[in-house]
């Protein structure tokens, strides 16, 4: 059930960074951050916590759900000091990942956006695209190529 | 009436401790580190998030670390931390039809729009040891080719246009969770799919191979098979809306049964459906033929008699750890029980010899 704030193009281009921050390596992550080097001051609304949640498939990929299992997820929110509020939901167990996503969250709703766009989403985009290509360009040289032989009485 | 006994705790702790250096092995060896098994045994990493229901890479290399290798003990161990967790809520089903595929391969159409890639398949191998392996890891970087750009679509849905295979009929609704609650009979699709997910490979292995063998016949050809990656997506209360909140692995199988129509169903052609966590492709493939096995009632079809046409005795055999756990605590003391028994054994041969030596007073 999306609300139609998610039509919005502002919910549209949070979506987009929430999501690749949700899947970046912790690691890659970490080390953007700490070189575009600004550490804002923030609280606590819900300090980052570690818990599962419930993935879904359907039925023959397009029927009724059905529960697969469960993954890992940390999620934390934080409010800066101008009282812009953000949100960490990634993947697995890492808490500082979870932490720096929230503010980088709140921080891409301030001025601060084109910054933080280029210093640490354009290059986690970027890398990550370039992951999916190569491993695209691999299962393409694996995809077969029939071919008839010439058959026939004559 | 149990009878409590004291006296293990210094064993038991000797033991553990045996445990950890026979776990660590000849130190003279590099120790292996959970980023090489992740690495480099991953589709026992891939079986032990399936079965252990948790997709999580890094824990389900500390598991197979710890267990030794015991892969049902690595998805115990799993299976023990999952409980812990607190549950965030649930995703939006997953779309496979937008899967980044590493593999997919159709049994059914030679000229399917996608194509058949082969992906990193042990497929077409000779299953000769290579001794190059142990002796070192170099290995040649993958050929590679133009990334395809064509969508790749579900191939039981060219079938659909036509009418020639059955419907899924899409719904939202919420399916029952057998984390949250217990198994019931008759169980419904969305929990006999939970269930066979995440039950043990072997036994639903060798379920649908019996199904193969004639026991509950279902010709099945695999429609598609299919392997990548897929976005997980997850309202989120607080934002309002839906965001990714990660991405998985998963192998995703169609199979195709014929079917010559019932009194509720057309001549058409039926699936059945795996859809199981990581590069996992033996259980999704009989994870499909079991589902289609046990969906005869749904179908109108005969109850023949077979296992895997009997989803109280599939579904409640098919979790390794409940097996494990029922059958391993057998080993454990039973003693005062035992004595009991002892005592019966006693009493009825000392009875039984009496017996014999009135019968033989008499005569």
């Amino acid at each position: 059930m999306m609300t139609d704030a998610a039509t919005t193009p502002a919910t549209a281009a949070r979506k987009a960074w929430m999501g690749l921050l949700a899947k970046a390596s912790p690691q890659r992550l970490q080390e953007l951050w700490a070189a575009y080097d600004v550490d804002p001051a923030f609280t606590w609304l819900r300090p980052p916590e570690i818990g599962g949640v419930m993935v879904r498939g359907r039925m023959g990929g397009t029927g009724a759900p059905f529960n697969l299992g469960e993954m890992t997820v940390t999620r934390c929110a934080l409010s800066l000091e101008d009282g812009t509020v953000g949100h960490g939901y990634v993947q697995g167990r890492d808490k500082v990942h979870a932490e720096t996503a929230a503010k980088i969250d709140a921080l891409m709703q301030g001025e601060a956006a084109d910054a933080i766009e280029a210093a640490v989403l354009t290059p986690l985009r970027t890398e990550d695209s370039q992951a999916r290509m190569d491993r695209a360009a691999k299962a393409a040289a694996t995809k077969v190529d029939f071919f008839t032989l010439a058959r026939g009485e004559d | 009436m149990y009878v409590a006994v004291k006296g293990g705790e210094r064993a038991i702790d000797n033991a553990h401790a045996w445990l950890a250096e026979e776990r660590r092995g000849d130190t003279s060896v590099a120790e292996l580190s959970t980023d090489q098994i992740r690495e480099q045994l991953s589709l026992a990493v891939n079986r032990v998030m399936a079965e252990g229901s948790l997709y999580d890479p890094d824990l389900a290399a500390l598991a197979i670390k710890q267990s030794r290798g015991d892969l049902i003990e690595a998805i115990f161990l799993i299976r023990a931390y999952r409980t812990t967790l607190p549950r965030f809520g649930a995703s939006l089903p997953v779309e496979t039809a937008d899967m980044a595929c590493d593999r997919r391969i159709s049994a059914t159409f030679k000229d399917v729009p996608g194509g058949q890639v082969l992906g990193p398949t042990f497929d077409y191998t000779h299953r000769l040891l290579d001794f190059k392996l142990a002796a070192d890891g170099e290995v040649a970087p993958a050929a590679t080719s133009e990334p395809r750009t064509e969508p790749t679509p579900h191939v039981t849905g060219f079938l659909g246009q036509d009418g020639l295979i059955q419907d899924e009929t899409p719904s939202d609704e919420t399916p029952r969770d057998i984390t949250r609650e217990p198994m019931s009979y008759p169980a419904d699709r969305a929990t006999r799919l939970q269930n066979l997910t995440r039950g043990d490979e072997g036994f639903i292995l060798s379920l649908a191979y019996s199904t193969q063998r004639g026991y509950a016949r279902n010709h099945a050809f695999v429609g598609e098979l299919r392997i990548g990656k897929v976005a997980v997506e997850m309202e989120i209360p607080e934002l309002g809306f839906a965001i990714e909140i990660g991405e998985m692995e998963l192998t995703e199988c169609e199979t195709v049964n014929q079917f010559a129509g019932s009194k509720t169903e057309p001549p058409q052609f039926t699936r059945g459906y795996g859809l199981v966590m990581g590069q996992t492709e033996r259980k999704a493939i009989a994870m499909a033929l079991v589902d289609r096995a046990l969906r005869w009632k749904e179908l109108g079809e005969d109850f023949l008699g077979a296992a895997a046409q009997d989803e109280e005795f599939v579904l409640s055999h098919s979790d390794n750890i409940q097996a494990t756990g029922f059958l391993e605590h057998i080993k454990l003391p039973h003693y005062v029980d035992f004595q009991a028994e002892l005592e019966l054994v006693r009493k009825l041969r000392a009875e039984a010899e009496q017996n014999v030596a009135t019968k033989e007073a008499a005569e």
